[in-house]
Parts: C-alpha cells; structure tokens; sequence
C-alpha cells in the first residue's frame, strides 16, 4: 500500500556491491516505505540474490560503494545478527541444511535472540512449542517438522515454507524474500503467499525478488522494479510485471540502452 | 569468518592456577628402589610389590609405540617424578581437609561436599596421588558397595584385588600399561556385589598438580552377577609448561547379567596457543564383557590434553553380551587426538556399537582409530560404527582408521563415517536469523554430539555441554 507520508523504511544510495573481487551490483538505488511491497525482478544473473544477500550483511558480499539507510540507521554499519534483531528479514533462495541442530531449538534461540534485543518476552520450551505450532498452522506445516534437523532431507517447498515460518516468528519490519516462490507448487505457492501476506502490515515493507509473475498474483506489489547489469533500469506498477511475462526482458533492455545512448 | 572463529576457539585455559600445599616428593626417575619406595609408602603387601617389579622389568624390555598418528618429543622417563603426596593426615570429616584444597575444587566447580549432598554423589576425591577424603562409603556399604581409593582396597581387600587386578589389561599389554602396573599410586576401586544396583552415580575427580608429577591412575570396577553400576570420571588440570605424562589404567569386569556405564569428562591442560606445554594422556581403558548377557558401555568427552591416546575397549567374551562406545574428542590449537575403541567379539550373539564424533579447531590433528575384531567362535556377533569428524577453520585435520577383522560368515559388521565442515554459510543462516557466531558455534557442535550427549547421566551431560562451551565460545555456558 502506497502512502506518500509514511516513513522510509530503507534508503539504498547507489549501492555497489562486489563478490570474490568482482563487481555484481553497480549501482542500485532503492526507497522502501512503510506498507509497501516492492518486487525485484529481472533475468539470471542480474544481481537480485547478491543485492539481497548483501543487505542482510552475508561476510563473502563485499560492500564497496553507496549507503544503505534501514530506518533511518547505517545498516552497513551492523553486522548481520544485529540487522536480523533490527528487523531485516532474508528469506534465503536456498536454504542451508544444518544436520543435528534440532529444527525446534533453532527457531526458539531465533526467536528468543530477537524478542531479547528488542525488549519483548522471551518464551520457554514449553510456551514456544504452543507459539510455534499456531504458526504452523497458517502455513499448514506438519509439527513433525519441529523434531527434525534444521532444513536437513527437507524437500525444495518444506524448506521455503520453514523460511517463511521464520519470517512469522521473527515479525521483522523489513523482509526480503529471496526467490521464495521457486521449488513451490501451486498450492504451496499459495499456501506460502497466504503466510507472507499475514505478517505484512502498515508498519511493514516486503522486497521481493522473483524471476515470474506467478507470486505477484497473491503479493500484489506496488512497484516493480527491473534490474540487468547490477542496476534497477526499469520501475513500474504491477501492471509491469504482467508485461514482463508476456513480452520477457529484452524490450527493457533495449529501452534502457537507448535511453543511455541519448 | 574465519578470525570471528579463530577467536573464538581461542579462549585461554580457565583452570590455569597451582594450588599451594606441602608436598612429599620422591626424587626424579625410575629404578626398583622408587618402586619399593612406592609400594612401601602404601605399606602394601609382599605380592602387590612383587606384581610392581615384574611389570617394572618387562617394562624395561617394551619400547614406546610408533604407530598412533601424533607428533611429539621423546619422553625421559627419568626425568619424571614417580610419588608425590600431599602430607600424611588422618582425615576424621571433610572439615579436616586443607581449605586450600576444596578452594581449588571450588574455582574448579566442584563444590564436593555440597555436590555430594544435593546430588547424591559419592565423590572419592583424586588429589596427585593419595585419596584425601571419601563420602558416601556408610551408604554404599550397607548395601554392599565397596568403593574406596586403590590403595586402601589393595590393604583391606586383598583377596578382591588379587583376583582382578591386571587380568584384562595385563602388565605387559602395552609400554604405558606395563609402566603404570608398575608404579601407580591411587586411582578407585569399586565392587559391587551380585544383584546389586548401585543406587547413586558413582565419581570421582582427578587433578594433577604437582609440577612434573607423572600421574599414574589405577581403576578396577568389579560388577557382580546382575549388579549395575554407573562411574564418572572427570578432569581438569593446573596450567604448567612442562609436559607432564598421564599414564592410566581401568579395568572393568562385568560376570553375568551385570553391567557397567563408565562416563568421562576430560579437560586437561592442553598447552598454550603455541602448543607448548600440556599434559600427555596414554590412556589405557578396556572392560571384559566376562558373564553371558553382560553390558559394558564407554562414554567419553575429551577436550583437553596436548597428546590423547586412548582406546576404551571392549572384550565380549561371554554370550550375547553388548560392548558400546560413544565419544566425543575436541581439539583445537596444537592439541593431538588419536582415540577410538577396540570391540573384540568372542562370544555368540554378541553385539557391540560406536558412535564417534571428532571436532578439529585451530591446527590441531584428530584420528579415529577403532577396531571391530570378530573371533571363529563368535556366531551372529553385530558391530555398527559411525564415526563423524567436524573441521572448523581450515588449517586443522580429522583423520578416521577403522581396522575390520572377521572371521566368522555369519556376522554382520557395518561402518559409515562423515566429514563436515562449519561452513560460512550456515553462520551466516543463523546470523541472518539473530543468532550470532558463538550461539551458532554452540549450537552446532551440540547437535553434532547429540548422540553422545545422550549417553551421559543428566548433571554431566550439562557439564560436557558447558565444557564445549568454554572450549569454543569462551563466554557462553
């Protein structure tokens, strides 16, 4: 939802990002308001997943141009546990497994780690075991997978759907969702939009990064945003991303190419 | 990552102090004098001396080992004192013991008397070499309990003794057990009689604290018919530079139906960041599954230590009898593990499994060995290994030797192993989720030694969890 007057939640300047000393992202200028839902499309190897990865602090996306500002703080300036306790969310594209850590004990440490830095209440096992099983329910998520490892032998569509359940537990104010919708059949597409759209607010912003316009029918964006080359060259409605699937991307890019050549 | 994990797995030893007490001290070396010192100062009988002196001179025929997968500098075995005892004192109640001592079991954690009480555990307290206090005997012996020191089993029950001591680690099994046969000091004796379970969990905790002292450790755990008992070992040591040299024995006899749980915790004094210094623990630990259905389970948390060596085994000689071993070995810095287990199947029906889980920080250099041996006689014998070794950081190695001798078609022998590596990624997962490194570190190695962990009685599980906590993460724990 789209209001002029509401606060900025992320301010992205000219952020230039590089990964094993070369440059991926070039540029990217970003406004995130409060209640807005912003989707970042464009084809493989734009940059989308490394501008996500680099906003939520991951060591091996080296920084090196531009500022991010994540309510009116220097993000750049936290390291990543404290961005997450903050209120920045990243719904990973490819979920790590973690073997013998308890599925159970991680979201508890996760929630409890972040109800603790922002002055909230934490939850013993047994509390959080009730919490946790209401959310699960929203994502129809069997409880069994509580006594599992961390993502460990969990298929492509139980891993985002344990992103997600992440994402409703933590309630951040800022969540970027990384190709959430890839590995995801059409229920669980739905199933999984229907969470997203739960923990959305007013107070709240979402950017999400997706190659098809099949998840934007239940997140319905407010703006799509086109990245090629590490830059946003295109910025729309949603009517945009209904453009995109049916013309694809080269029109974009040969708009963008002209507009530069002028 | 990798300096956010170096500092953290770079924490200084916490129980790095000397305690001050006087000392009775032998002068350096070996020779059949000190060991006639050593048997006299005991006032031990004519045959424990003479068992001393044989082991002694079969022991100048041994050389050391080559084969363990370590590096080190030569011992001189001349060069180390072989008695050090706190002075004489008759000992009427935990109040006479010197405050400087229970200080030291307090910065340790170990509030004896307190823990003895609210626990319920019978602490034979280690301190060098002479048993300074026991509690808990009254209860244990009027249900027919004996656990006392060594030395005071070897006077007020001879017989018992003469009739285990050395029958399933032999003098002459191995350089290290041939020397502590002759010239151990004190170490537990514990005797539970047929039927018998022991009613509380049994403990005891070593400490070395003379400069140079050579430790040399003697355990015999006798379960009778049907008797159940479970002992917990557990060690700390004061920071030195000297390499000092740890040489233990444990025998475990379990007869029929009868089985015995021995859990250890170890956090010697490893040495510096450099490695320098650190104690040398050739560990020599076997139980004898002797009575059909017996049941002897090792569980064991090694943490400390510059050099381990140790191979808690199991001998399955009587008829469907069971030999587990579970472990977790963490080294870091210079430190060297080499550990495993020996399952020796003679028996039929019998069936023996290991869980191994090593976790390499630092430089450190870390090797399963294990044996699964299945005797002509033992039909149906079941073995399953696994062993899983973690890396963190990248200059450390995890090495895994399983050694399989079968010689029996019928049975079944099974072995899986796994490496992984905390990977930047998953730190970075549980960072992208609130969780900072040492919270994921924690909570990494605890998932990784969950089934380990699990073996152990609930106050030391606990008390392993917060030991990896110091190893690792410094503060958390």
């Amino acid at each position: 939802m789209i209001s002029a007057n509401a606060n900025i939640l992320l301010g992205v300047r000219g952020l230039r990002v590089k990964v094993a000393g070369v440059e991926i992202v070039t540029g990217v200028d970003l406004t995130v308001r409060a209640g807005e839902v912003h989707a970042v499309m464009g084809p493989n190897g734009s940059g989308k997943s490394t501008f996500a990865k680099a906003l939520a602090g991951h060591p091996a996306y080296e920084v090196s141009g531009g500022s991010v500002a994540f309510d009116g703080h220097d993000l750049l300036a936290l390291p990543p546990e404290e961005r997450a306790r903050a209120g920045l969310f990243l719904g990973f594209q490819y979920p790590v497994e973690i073997p013998g850590v308890l599925n159970s004990a991680f979201l508890r440490l996760a929630y409890n780690t972040v109800q603790a830095a922002r002055g909230g209440e934490e939850l013993d096992p047994l509390e959080f075991d009730d919490y946790v099983r209401e959310k699960m329910k929203l994502l129809d998520m069997d409880p069994g997978f509580l006594d599992r490892s961390v993502n460990d032998g969990f298929s492509g569509g139980e891993k985002k759907r344990n992103e997600i359940l992440q994402m409703a537990l933590l309630d951040p104010r800022l969540a970027i969702l990384d190709e959430t919708d890839s590995g995801l059949d059409i229920d669980a597409l739905r199933v999984v939009a229907n969470g997203v759209n739960r923990v959305h607010g007013p107070g709240k912003g979402i950017v999400l990064v997706t190659h098809y316009q099949r998840m934007l029918n239940y997140i319905v964006p407010d703006y799509v945003h086109v990245m090629e080359g590490g830059r946003i060259i295109k910025t729309g409605g949603k009517e945009l991303a209904l453009e995109l699937e049916n013309r694809g991307y080269d029109w974009v890019l040969e708009e963008y190419r002209a507009r530069a050549a002028a | 990552m990798s300096t956010v994990l170096e500092n953290l797995v770079n924490q200084p030893y916490k129980h790095g102090f000397v305690t001050a007490i006087e000392e009775e001290t032998a002068p350096k070396g070996l020779s059949e004098d000190i060991i006639r010192l050593i048997s006299a100062k005991k006032n031990e009988p004519a045959w424990m001396l003479e068992f001393r002196l044989k082991a002694y001179r079969h022991w100048l025929t041994m050389t050391e080992p080559g084969w363990p997968n370590v590096k080190r500098s030569k011992i001189d075995f001349q060069d180390i004192i072989y008695y050090a005892a706190p002075k004489p004192k008759k000992l009427a109640s935990m109040d006479e013991v010197d405050p400087e001592l229970l200080r030291t079991f307090e910065k340790l954690g170990v509030p004896m008397h307190e823990r003895a009480a609210l626990a319920g555990v019978a602490v034979d307290v280690i301190f060098d070499s002479v048993s300074v206090a026991t509690t808990y005997k009254q209860r244990l012996a009027d249900v027919g309990i004996l656990f006392c020191s060594m030395s005071e089993a070897v006077r007020e029950h001879p017989e018992l003794v003469r009739q285990y001591l050395g029958t399933v680690v032999p003098p002459a099994d191995n350089f290290y057990a041939a020397l502590n046969s002759a010239v151990f000091t004190d170490g537990s004796f514990c005797y539970i009689p047929k039927g018998v379970r022991c009613p509380m969990e049994l403990s005891t905790y070593f400490r070395i604290n003379t400069q140079e002292s050579g430790q040399f450790e003697r355990t015999l755990i006798i379960a009778e018919e049907g008797a159940y008992v479970s002992y917990l070992e557990g060690c700390t040591a004061p920071k030195f530079d000297t390499n000092q040299l740890h040489a233990a024995v444990v025998e475990l006899v379990a007869l029929d139906n009868a089985e015995i749980k021995y859990s250890t915790v170890q956090n010697w004094y490893a040495g510096d960041e450099e490695g320098r210094g650190g104690i040398y623990n050739f560990v020599t630990k076997r139980g004898l599954c002797k009575g059909a259905s017996s049941k002897i389970s090792w569980t064991q948390v090694e943490t400390g230590s510059a050099i381990t060596w140790k191979y808690p085994s199991c001998v399955l000689l009587g008829d469907n009898s069971i030999g587990e071993f579970y472990s977790v070995a963490l080294t870091n810095h210079h430190q060297q593990a080499d550990t495993g287990t020996k399952m020796v199947h003679i028996g039929r029906n019998t069936r023996s499994r290991i869980i191994s889980k090593g976790i390499s920080a630092g430089q450190s250099n870390n090797s399963y060995r294990g044996l699964v041996k299945v005797g002509p006689r033992a039909e149906n014998a079941r073995n399953f290994s696994q062993c899983d070794s973690m890396l963190i950081g990248s200059r450390c190695g995890a090495n895994t030797f399983p050694y399989i001798e079968v010689k029996n078609n019928t049975a079944k022998v099974e072995h899986e192993a796994t490496t992984s590596k905390i990977g930047e990624d998953q730190l970075f997962y549980f960072a992208s989720r609130g969780m900072g490194p040492e919270e994921a570190v924690s909570m990494i190695i605890n998932g990784f030694c969950r089934d380990v962990f699990q073996q152990l009685p609930m106050e030391f599980a606990v008390e392993a969890t917060k030991l990896l906590g110091l190893k690792l993460e410094g503060s958390v724990g």
